[in-house]
């Protein structure tokens, strides 16, 4: 079958590549570019370990084809540190402990940027509500819930 | 001299007595001698026994010894998940 | 070696403080690398046929289509994978279970597979695959399979442990009994007997990790693996002896790992990757989708389980009886076992006498999931004890405390108990703020006690310091919930240095000597005893070198705090030594400074945890949620609190998965009909509130810090408190787990009608 050849943008780099027209934006990420950050839990959009965010929009990468990253912005976890910074979302993850076995991780720091990008100041129930995409089976979700809430005071300022 | 419990299943294999008094230093010769006078258990001893000494379980620690008077009791030596 | 591993209690400086994990950056930023996430040069993709059927006789496989596929490097079946296991049942259950040999024994079971240059190619090998079946009847439910008119699975099993030997094969492989007493004499001197039955579905561990491997066999018998594993030196030893090679010339690395439960201390994806790697001469990465995990994995088992307890009227339970059905998959395990075991370990019982069955099954092969056939069987049992209070008119914290086990108690499943904690914790949850606050209307509270064993086992473990004072520690336990972070904590501790210092990995096998699996809440509990010998052990030689250095006896010298001392009035000139000065002039006092431990860590206590939760019932849709849950737990010494926090909440959300809404469902082709996370629904954030804990310390008596397990006792209580909860929520008593709204709806149907 014959490649498409894609240009797009991920995490502020241009970037080009060949892949067939059945493949997912995870495919292409994880097995093209070297991107592994976004993991395969799943491959239906259920859980939400491949979360990544397309043109400022939350989406499953497993549910894109890498066709359609054409012309478009990507951001993966691997650009959400700015150089030896952490994001304040990876940072409270830490003083929260809200990752054990980690591999659902990167998908709830892009979920949860996405949800504070969009809403500020979300209360405990719109967390909960807005990150219900996101499997874990590690933590119960209690410490990821207040390393977001936290998080959020610091990027308000407060 | 120890005395020494089967769980209901070993007891079976064992002359279908659960209480047994057994001259043995450690757990390892507490097998031995079990094995000699009971031919049936040595399957179950390869599949693995735990013994329990004064209620702390040993899984793997043959060169325990075992103190007079303790409460040794055998069961499954099971694991986790 | 003489290691003393008795519990002596002191002030500790590091453990029991909470600093950041040492492997936490690479897991927020992406960098850590799971199982899918290696790649070796040159490799193939791997993918495997399963049967479409339950139970059926493979005729013959036809692969010479799908060899012939340009890309195709190589096609397996059970014919490339000889059997070297030597009359070791289980081995070669394991080795069936693997590739099919002549009979598919469940829906997803793997017939076939193939290694190609792509996944496409790959995925269109498989369907060139010509396999024929002889469908036969199947059996998926524990109950009828157990029947004897039930499709027999293996007609070589004959039911061990029965008085008679039986004549005919039945799908029951095994009767097991626990006890002491006499059970009639008990129940006759009973004043209030409660008898139910009860069933549980099977579950899924439900780790977000699909299983994932590299493998690369070489033809001089060297090979590597790379995989998500719970125990690399358990699959070494199983893929060695299933391939023929030679443990040591196989390398097992373990990624990190995504997620286990219990789910990956077993083979399935391991060999047949390594078979295709051999036969292609070329590394074969093998990842399963979700779809597979689901069906060819290792689930938890279904139970059906009758219980029957006796008390009088003061509330002393006069005698405790439990019969317990447990499925196994299509080959022998000792499920019901441990559930015959746990069942009524939490109780000060004179008369007691529990029986468990194993049964077989056209299902996958169960594998442990978090201690292990306790939840089901604490679920029967606090769910009766429940309804005995409510006889008797005892409050149900009160009862279970009159009733309670304590240090001297025989167990119920032998053994007479040192010192254990659910005394503490129902009294933590007695005076709990969480048993006052008020009920809304449909809301309901539930509390229930649950019991674990927990493990010790082999492990080794390394600790290297470094000319400039910094300690590298590598352990062979799989970390799967943080224990780089507590292991060097205690590191830190027996050196008296500072946490930074310190940096702990998980070492492959050809590093280590032989370590025990991550299972059985082992995983701290060991490795930490193992590393305050190996402290111990690098300590004995700082003090030498720094006697050397002084030019005095080493008995004159002493460790605190980080630093040699010369002990004694005419060494008051000699200031102390740290540990960084020995390190930096190692080199000329006899070379690098090292501690080593190769030990059979034993003696791991029980412990004991009691759940509280109130659940709100929608009496219309029998839908449920919950409004509050709190965990009370012994954790002996709590080496980084927020990690056994973590511990707490994750197995009681699991719990909750189970007890609410997650079962496998089966049609009646046999066939699993919700592998997937949309329609095997495990809880989502919004499905759960915070999750308070309250960590008890009763210090384990075989651990110098008093360390219990603690990953798995969690799970055990949380099916039987939402039952109760649920219970009292709608005034009907609830005896089928998952409670999902079609259950809870049934059960106020029959009661309006009944």
């Amino acid at each position: 079958m014959a490649g498409v050849a894609v240009s797009t943008t991920i995490n502020g780099d241009a970037v080009e590549y060949l892949c067939q027209p059945d493949e997912t934006l995870l495919e292409v990420l994880r097995d093209r570019l070297g991107l592994t950050g976004a993991k395969e839990g799943c491959g239906t959009g259920d859980c939400g370990a491949c979360s990544v965010i397309v043109d400022g929009r939350l989406v499953c990468s497993c549910l894109v084809l890498g066709a359609e990253a054409e012309g478009r912005k990507i951001e993966t976890i691997e650009g959400m540190a700015h150089g030896d910074q952490l994001h304040p979302l990876q940072q409270k993850f830490l003083e929260h402990a809200a990752l054990q076995c980690g591999v659902c991780t990167p998908g709830f720091l892009i979920a949860a940027k996405d949800l504070l990008a969009k809403n500020p100041s979300p209360t405990e129930e719109e967390i909960r509500f807005g990150l219900a995409g996101n499997l874990c089976r590690c933590t119960g979700y209690d410490k990821i819930v207040r390393a977001v809430q936290d998080a959020a005071n610091v990027m308000k300022g407060a | 001299m120890v005395e020494v419990t089967l769980w209901g299943s070993l007891s079976a294999v064992a002359g279908g007595k659960a209480r047994h008094e057994i001259e043995a230093k450690d757990i390892r010769e507490l097998f031995r001698k079990l094995a000699e006078q009971y031919p049936g258990i040595e399957p179950w001893i390869d599949r693995g026994i735990a013994v329990a000494i004064d209620g702390t379980i040993y899984r793997d620690t043959w060169s325990k010894e075992l103190p007079e008077g303790a409460e040794i009791f055998l069961l499954p030596r099971l694991a986790g998940g | 070696m003489n290691f003393d591993p008795r519990f002596s209690g002191r002030k500790f400086a590091s453990v029991g403080t909470r600093p950041i994990r040492p492997d936490g950056i690479d897991k927020v930023t992406g960098r850590a690398r799971y199982g899918a996430d290696f790649n070796m040069a040159g490799q193939l993709v791997g993918r495997v046929l399963r049967s479409p059927h339950a139970h059926a006789v493979i005729k013959s496989i036809d692969t010479s289509k799908a060899e012939k596929l340009a890309g195709v490097k190589a096609v397996i079946t059970a014919k490339d994978l000889p059997d070297l296991t030597d009359g070791d049942a289980a081995m070669f259950d394991i080795l069936d279970n693997c590739m099919a040999r002549k009979k598919a024994l469940y829906d997803g079971h793997a017939v076939a597979a193939v290694a190609a240059i792509d996944a496409r190619i790959a995925r269109q090998a498989l369907k060139l695959i010509e396999v024929e079946y002889e469908v036969l009847p199947h059996v998926t439910d524990v109950d009828e399979a157990a029947h004897h008119h039930a499709p027999l699975i293996n007609d070589q099993v004959f039911t061990e442990g029965l008085e008679e030997k039986p004549v005919k094969p039945s799908n029951i492989t095994k009767r097991t009994q626990f006890g002491h007493g006499d059970v009639h004499k008990g129940f006759a001197e009973a004043d209030f007997v409660v008898e139910r039955s009860f069933k549980t579905e099977q579950t899924h561990q439900g780790y977000i990790e699909p299983h994932a491997c590299v493998a690369s066999v070489n033809p001089d018998g060297t090979a590597d693996l790379w995989v998500c594993t719970q125990g690399h030196f358990v699959y070494r030893q199983h893929c060695a002896q299933l391939l023929g090679l030679e443990a040591s010339k196989l390398r097992v690395t373990s990624s990190e790992i995504g997620g286990g439960f219990g789910g990956k201390t077993h083979v399935w994806a391991e060999p047949v990757a390594l078979a295709l790697s051999r036969k292609a001469g070329r590394p074969v990465k093998l990842v399963m989708t979700r779809d597979e995990v689901f069906r060819a994995s290792g689930p938890t088992s279904a139970t059906s389980i009758d219980v029957r307890i006796g008390a009088k009227k003061d509330g002393t339970i006069t005698a405790a009886e439990a019969t317990l059905r447990y499925s196994c998959g299509p080959y022998a395990g000792s499920w019901a076992e441990i559930g015959a075991m746990t069942a009524f370990a939490c109780y000060k019982l004179e008369n007691v006498k529990t029986v468990g069955f194993e049964v077989l099954v056209n299902r996958p092969k169960t594998a442990a999931y978090r201690a292990p056939s306790a939840p089901m069987a604490a679920f029967a049992v606090e769910s009766a004890i429940d309804e005995l209070a409510h006889e008797i008119g005892m409050d149900a914290v009160d009862f279970r405390i009159k009733n309670a086990a304590q240090e001297g108690t025989r167990a119920s499943y032998g053994p007479v108990y040192g010192p254990i904690g659910i005394g503490p914790t129902l009294e933590a949850v007695k005076h709990h703020p969480h048993m006052k606050a008020p009920l809304k209307a449909n809301q309901g509270r539930g509390m229930a006690c649950g019991f674990w064993f927990n493990f010790g086992g082999q492990t080794c473990t390394d600790l290297n310091i470094g000319m400039d004072g910094s300690v590298s520690l590598a352990v062979g336990t799989v970390d799967v919930g943080g224990s780089r972070a507590s292991l060097s904590l205690v590191a830190a501790e027996e050196l008296g240095i500072d946490y930074s210092h310190v940096k702990a990995i998980v070492a492959d096998t050809s590093s280590l000597g032989y370590n025990d699996m991550t299972d059985g809440s082992r995983g701290t509990f060991s490795s930490s005893m193992a590393t305050i010998s190996a402290a111990r052990n690098a300590i004995k030689i700082l003090r030498e070198r720094a006697a050397q250095m002084w030019d005095i006896p080493v008995d004159d010298v002493t460790w605190e705090k980080g630093h040699a001392i010369a002990k004694g009035e005419k060494y008051g000139n000699l200031s102390p030594l740290s540990l960084k000065e020995i390190a930096a002039k190692s080199g000329t006092t006899g070379g690098p400074i090292a501690g080593h431990s190769e030990l059979v860590a034993d003696g791991a206590g029980v412990s004991f945890a009691t759940h509280i939760c109130d659940i709100e019932v929608d009496p219309e849709t029998g839908s449920t949620r919950v409004i509050r849950y709190t965990v009370v737990q012994d954790a002996g010494k709590a080496v980084h609190p927020t990690y056994v926090e973590g511990q707490y909440q994750g197995g009681a959300a699991q719990g909750i998965g189970w007890a609410l809404n997650e079962e496998y469902i089966y049609g009646k082709d046999g066939r699993l009909q919700n592998a997937g996370f949309l329609d095997y629904r495990i809880p989502v954030c919004s499905d759960l509130p915070m999750i308070d804990t309250q960590i008890l310390e009763i210090p384990n008596p075989n651990h110098p810090y008093g360390v219990r397990g603690v990953g798995e006792t969690s799970i055990v209580p949380p099916l039987a408190a939402i039952a109760n909860a649920v219970s009292n929520a709608v005034g009907v008593r609830m005896t089928h787990i998952p409670m999902s709204p079609p259950r809870i709806l049934a059960a106020l149907d029959a009661e309006r009608e009944g």
